[in-house]
């Protein structure tokens, strides 16, 4: 393979500065991150402790393997929404080792409001249930939850992404084959209920979980019964004489070991056709990305520079290398395995989008997984070039995008703006994973096109009734559409919303790949069938 | 010579004699039980025959069974070894009968030296020095006083039909001795009914010295100088040593000549031992044991002489090899013997697998003598002993140094051993000095058996360091298991998207136990901050043959750390640790509010249930009383409670760690 030639100067001015402004946004990230961590703050913690109880992070630790990586989704998740205080929306959720193989975990968070389902509770669960079902990787839910946020209920309840979808979800992978494991170490109640009594094997904590459809205040009301939870619904209950729980654990340490021990005999292989290389880390070291990186997104720069600190020994095989050369495709190996790359460098022509769909199609007929380095402020626009006919040569490599069943991996290194979002694999078009760089921005388009898109029309409005618009008005007028678009084209604004799997730092981005790409080798890779191409 | 023997022993000795068998080209039978159907004696005899149970009493101890088995095998000869059937007079005479030659003496010489007081008046008869004493019938009081003062004090004035330490009185001058009488007589008389007494001379610090003879069919025997077997713990010898410390060549060679008198007063034949007590320059004879010792190899390694090939020769009518002239001592040798056994508690015998079992290379300097291996079980049927280690070299300073070198490098997992408690013997200054006397080990207990030291900071480093690389290495093979071999999901440094994790090891050891809160540190190492409070910085891996190979905040140590499940023995700066990693994760952990549950200590007999199901004992009660390595051990009731079910009967075996009964707790 060829080798990348790096041509950077480490001791430019420019490189310092644009390391130190990543590094700053780096150490904003791991601070707010840190702050979820804690999740419902100092005396939620300790009131579970006190209980007995492991917190969430532990017992997430205490289920995987010793030392093992842990791939967490959406850390962010709710971050700024709901008050500001729903800590990664009450929800842990991650792929992490089990027994020797890979596994999603869903972890209610307690000291979270209760463990309850806020809108974004229930996003951030059914994406961690459809990444599993993509990638066919057991569940294991470690419940403990009041089920849904009442004050929220028309936001959780209803609608087909709702609660219910949760077991719609769980019915359904189980009938895939993909393992559905319930470890329930505190309250279950009402809907909650039906994640063990719905799982292929569950496990209760004695004394500490329950699971009921109502709870005694409930039950008190509707029918006069006075029971203690733990009668109820407690272990003994479910585990001797209702049977909605398969095993009976003394406390939380136990329960998790349970669960080890059930993905232990689940006798499942990884099948898969790649070849696999022996993994060597980039030539370059990848802490350079840093003062690669534009501090505007504005600035162009060569996107090789990333690839080769991504990718295994720099080595890159670049595809129509002296085509189309806005964007760059080509192969390379990410921890051994085989991938096809498409990175933005530059605004996209038509050229680039014929050759980003021929690079697909390429990909697909092989079986080899892509990933997308999106930088991109959207498809060229002007007279001439919708005559020469973008929208139809966009459409192509969004066809193709759309339909390739290899599996895609987004990484958001820049700007995703307009239709350039779609081509590159946004959210839209189903990436196994999509994260965002701390430093990157997402919206329909850039703030200053759209303040300056309808301070044209505004303008024009006024000046059709005879008027005239001063330019301090105008900057006024603008500054409002400008802020917002900052605001919410922020990655922590995209990333409360689940708009992506979350911001990781840049320095992250090769291991996060390598551990997406072996997870998606657990499901076989469907051959590809294309939509009609517009020629 | 014979072309075939039978060897009627077990463990270390048979595979001993058939080493020499071999040796000289005579073919090996072994017997085996049930329990040592794989053992090691059985794996190197030619042949081997199954005779019975795991019992002794239903095996090993059976004559007619290893007639039999001689019989079928056509072996001409039966080597009893030590212990089981080497001096019964039955036996000896069985094999006469069955036309087998037993090597070993005459069946009228074990006899005679069977019964100790028969065997002191024969040695009376033959002039053997015999302790000093009164043995008389005629009672007069100033008799008495008149036959102590002869004897010379301090005196023993004993029961003469007494035991057990009743009517026994030190009497340490003339004065004292009517008084110590008139009470003597008196406790004697209401102990026994029989107010008779004996005096006898009281010996303060006696030493155990026994003199190794031989004796052939021509009337040949010679002594091959004495072994030195002072340092004993309650009548079982922990070292013995060849020649004595201290020894004369004119008190050798009178010891020699009177072991040799007493030999052939019996019309002794083969390998014999005269075990006499000393004190001073005085030496007397206390009995003779008709067989090959446990301590013969330090008599084999001062003399360069085979025992074993002595007692084959000297059974198939070969006269002695050498002459007495030509026996010269070379050196000095020490034996220690590896018991499984708990100083801690008391000595007690310890069961279980042998998960590794490993001592120095054998050299001319260190010999072992073993019936194990790595693997092995150590059993509630037989002597709990693994094995003996023998070291010798030109003089006694150097032979002690190769003796403490060789236990520092024998390492014993999955069974409690003596090794630790031999080696503080062994570095002991007043044995080092030489001559001690059987109180020795009363005497230094608390040298010889400290308080285990706590366990320091560097042995819980190596130990969680031998943790995460066995976590490695695991999830290596996990790796290979996976379809996925160079997956980074296999790695172990506890990677986390922006953020870190930990670990924390909880190491027990005992009652005690230890938290390590681990870090990953970039580039495989570790954070860890210890039970006290301090950072360390760790880094390691184990070498080929499990040293671990460490770097402990900038010092590198290569330590020994073997690991079998949860269970750590970290060997370290003269340190030995075994920590149980906890893990709480394991389901099979009972939770601490289930019923209580009762488990077998060790591995043994159930004697005694005490207690029925439905019937509420109090705290402290005894439940069910165990025996194993005949020792009886009480299982008591930690609180009061009612026994809910009793899982065995009177006369059952039970495994360490069998649940014996449960019983339910009030707030149950």
């Amino acid at each position: 393979m060829t080798v990348l030639k790096s041509s950077i100067s480490t001791r430019a001015p420019e490189f310092r500065e644009n390391r130190a402004a990543m590094q700053s946004l780096v150490e904003t990230l791991r601070g707010q991150v840190d702050e979820v961590r804690q999740g419902g703050g100092e005396r939620p913690r300790k009131r579970h402790l006190d209980r007995g109880k492991l917190l969430p992070r532990e017992r997430v630790r205490t289920l995987l393997d010793p030392g093992a990586p842990f791939l967490e989704l959406s850390q962010l998740a709710a971050f700024g929404m709901y008050g500001g205080d729903i800590a990664s929306a009450g929800l842990i959720t991650g792929i992490g080792r089990i027994s020797g193989r890979e596994c999603m975990i869903v972890a209610n968070d307690a000291t979270v409001k209760g463990g309850t389902y806020y809108p974004m509770t229930v996003k951030k669960h059914l994406r961690a249930q459809e990444i599993a079902e993509q990638n066919h990787l057991p569940c294991i839910y470690l419940v403990d939850s009041g089920g849904a946020n009442l004050p929220n209920q028309d936001e959780v309840f209803p609608d087909r992404d709702h609660f219910g979808r949760i077991f719609y979800n769980q019915a359904n992978m189980s009938s895939k084959g993909i393992a559905q494991i319930a470890v329930v170490m505190g309250s279950c109640t009402a809907g909650g209920a039906y994640v063990p009594a719905m799982a292929d094997e569950s496990i209760i904590v004695r004394n500490q979980g329950t699971i009921f459809l109502a709870g005694p205040p409930l039950v008190k009301a509707a029918v006069g019964e006075i029971v203690t939870a733990e009668d109820l619904g407690g272990a003994d209950v479910h585990s001797r004489t209702s049977g909605v729980t398969d095993h009976m654990a003394q406390n939380d340490a136990q329960a998790l070991g349970m669960a080890r021990r059930i993905v232990g005999n689940l006798n499942r292989v990884k099948r898969h056709d790649l070849v696999v290389e022996e993994p060597r880390e980039p030539l370059y070291d990848p802490a350079e990305i840093y003062g690669i990186v534009p501090q505007d997104l504005r600035k162009p720069y060569d996107v090789r520079e990333v690839i080769a600190r991504l990718v295994d020994s720099s080595a890159f095989d670049e595809f129509k290398a002296l085509y189309g050369t806005s964007l760059i495709c080509g192969f390379a190996r990410i921890h051994g395995y085989p991938v096809g790359i498409i990175a933005n460098n530059g605004i996209l022509f038509s050229e680039s989008a014929l050759k980003g769909a021929h690079f697909v199609e390429l990909c697909c007929q092989r079986g080899i997984p892509l990933v997308f380095l999106q930088n991109i402020n959207g498809f060229m626009v002007g007279q001439k070039y919708e005559a020469g006919g973008i929208a139809k040569d966009g459409a192509k490599m969004v066809t193709a995008v759309a339909c390739a069943k290899v599996p895609k991996f987004t990484a958001v290194i820049g700007g995703s703006f307009g239709a350039g979002n779609y081509g590159m694999c946004g959210r839209a078009y189903s990436p196994r994973l999509l994260w965002m760089w701390p430093n990157a921005r997402i919206s329909v388009m850039g703030g200053e096109q759209a303040a300056g898109v309808l301070a044209t029309v505004r303008r024009d409005n006024i000046e059709a009734r005879g008027e005239s618009w001063s330019v301090e008005d105008e900057a006024a007028f603008k500054q409002p559409i400008l802020d917002q678009f900052e605001h919410q084209a922020h990655p922590t604004y995209a990333s409360a919303r689940l708009w992506d799997d979350g911001i990781i730092d840049p320095l992250d981005t090769r291991m996060a790949l390598g551990l997406g790409i072996s997870a998606a080798l657990n499901a076989p890779i469907e051959p590809t069938s294309f939509g009609v191409f517009r020629m | 010579m014979f072309d075939k023997i039978l060897i009627a022993n077990r463990g270390e000795i048979a595979c001993r004699v058939i080493e020499t068998a071999r040796r000289m080209g005579v073919a090996t039978v072994a017997v085996y039980s049930d329990a040592d159907r794989d053992a090691l004696h059985v794996a190197c005899a030619d042949e081997a025959c199954h005779i019975g149970p795991a019992p002794a009493t239903e095996s090993y101890l059976l004559g007619a069974k290893i007639i039999e088995a001689a019989r079928r095998t056509g072996a001409q000869a039966v080597h009893p070894g030590y212990g089981f059937l080497s001096e019964n007079a039955e036996f000896a005479d069985a094999c006469a009968d069955a036309g087998l030659t037993f090597i070993g003496p005459p069946a009228d010489a074990i006899r005679a030296m069977g019964s100790k007081s028969e065997a002191k008046a024969l040695m009376e008869r033959a002039s053997v020095p015999l302790v000093p004493g009164y043995h008389g019938a005629d009672q007069d009081p100033a008799l008495l006083a008149s036959e102590a003062e002869k004897i010379g004090y301090p005196v023993l004035i004993k029961a003469s039909a007494g035991g057990g330490g009743k009517g026994m009185r030190i009497v340490r001058s003339a004065t004292e001795f009517p008084a110590s009488l008139d009470s003597a007589k008196r406790e004697a008389a209401s102990s026994f009914g029989d107010e008779r007494v004996l005096v006898e001379k009281y010996l303060t610090a006696p030493r155990h010295i026994e003199v190794q003879v031989f004796a052939d069919s021509l009337g040949n025997a010679v002594y091959l100088f004495e072994r030195d077997c002072s340092v004993q713990r309650r009548h079982q010898k922990v070292i013995e040593e060849a020649p004595a410390p201290g020894m004369t060549e004119a008190r050798r060679a009178e010891m020699g000549e009177a072991a040799v008198a007493a030999a052939q007063a019996i019309g002794y034949q083969g390998a014999g031992t005269v075990e006499f007590i000393a004190e001073g320059e005085d030496f007397y004879f206390m009995e003779m044991n008709t067989r090959l010792q446990v301590e013969h190899p330090v008599t084999e390694m001062i003399t360069g002489q085979d025992l074993v090939e002595w007692q084959l020769r000297v059974a198939s009518g070969e006269a002695l090899p050498l002459s007495q002239s030509e026996l010269t001592i070379s050196g000095h040798a020490f034996e220690v013997r590896l018991y499984a056994e708990d100083p801690q508690r008391d000595f007690l015998p310890a069961t279980g697998r042998l998960l590794h079992f490993e001592t120095p290379p054998q050299t001319r300097h260190l010999r072992l003598d073993s019936g194990v291996r790595t693997g092995d079980s150590v059993t509630v049927f037989y002597d709990p002993m693994i094995a003996k280690l023998i070291v010798w070299d030109r003089d006694r300073a150097s032979a002690l140094a190769r003796l403490r070198a060789a236990l520092a490098g024998t390492y014993i997992v999955g069974v409690t051993t003596n090794t630790a408690f031999l080696a503080a013997v062994a570095a002991h200054p007043a044995f080092a000095e030489g001559g001690v006397d059987t109180g020795f080990i009363e005497r230094y207990a608390e040298d010889l058996l400290p308080a285990p030291e706590a366990v320091d900071d560097d042995c819980l480093a190596l130990a969680a360091l031998a943790e995460m690389s066995a976590v490695r290495r695991e999830a290596a093979q996990d790796a290979l298991r996976s379809g996925d071999g160079g997956s980074p999901w296999f790695r172990t440094d506890g990677w986390r998207l922006n953020g870190e994790t930990r670990r924390h090891l909880l190491f027990q050891e005992g009652e005690q136990e230890f938290v390590l809160d681990i870090g990953y540190a970039p580039g495989g190492g570790l954070e860890a901050v210890m039970p006290g409070g301090a950072v360390m910085s760790l880094r390691g891996d184990w070498q080929e043959n499990r040293h671990l190979r460490a770097n402990l905040d900038g010092r590198v140590v290569s330590a020994r750390v073997l690991r079998h499940a949860q269970d750590f023995t970290v060997l370290h700066a003269g340190r030995n640790h075994l920590l149980h990693l906890l893990d709480p994760r394991n389901p099979d952990l009972a939770g601490e509010d289930e019923g209580g549950q009762l488990t077998a200590p060790m591995s043994g007999k159930i004697v005694a249930v005490r207690v029925e199901p439905g019937e509420a004992v109090a705290q402290g009660q005894v439940l069910v009383v165990l025996e194993a390595m005949k020792m009886e051990h009480s299982i008591t009731a930690a609180q009061d409670a009612v026994v809910s079910r009793v899982f065995f009967a009177a006369g059952d075996l039970v495994e360490e760690g069998a649940e014996l009964l449960s019983l339910e707790t009030a707030d149950d």
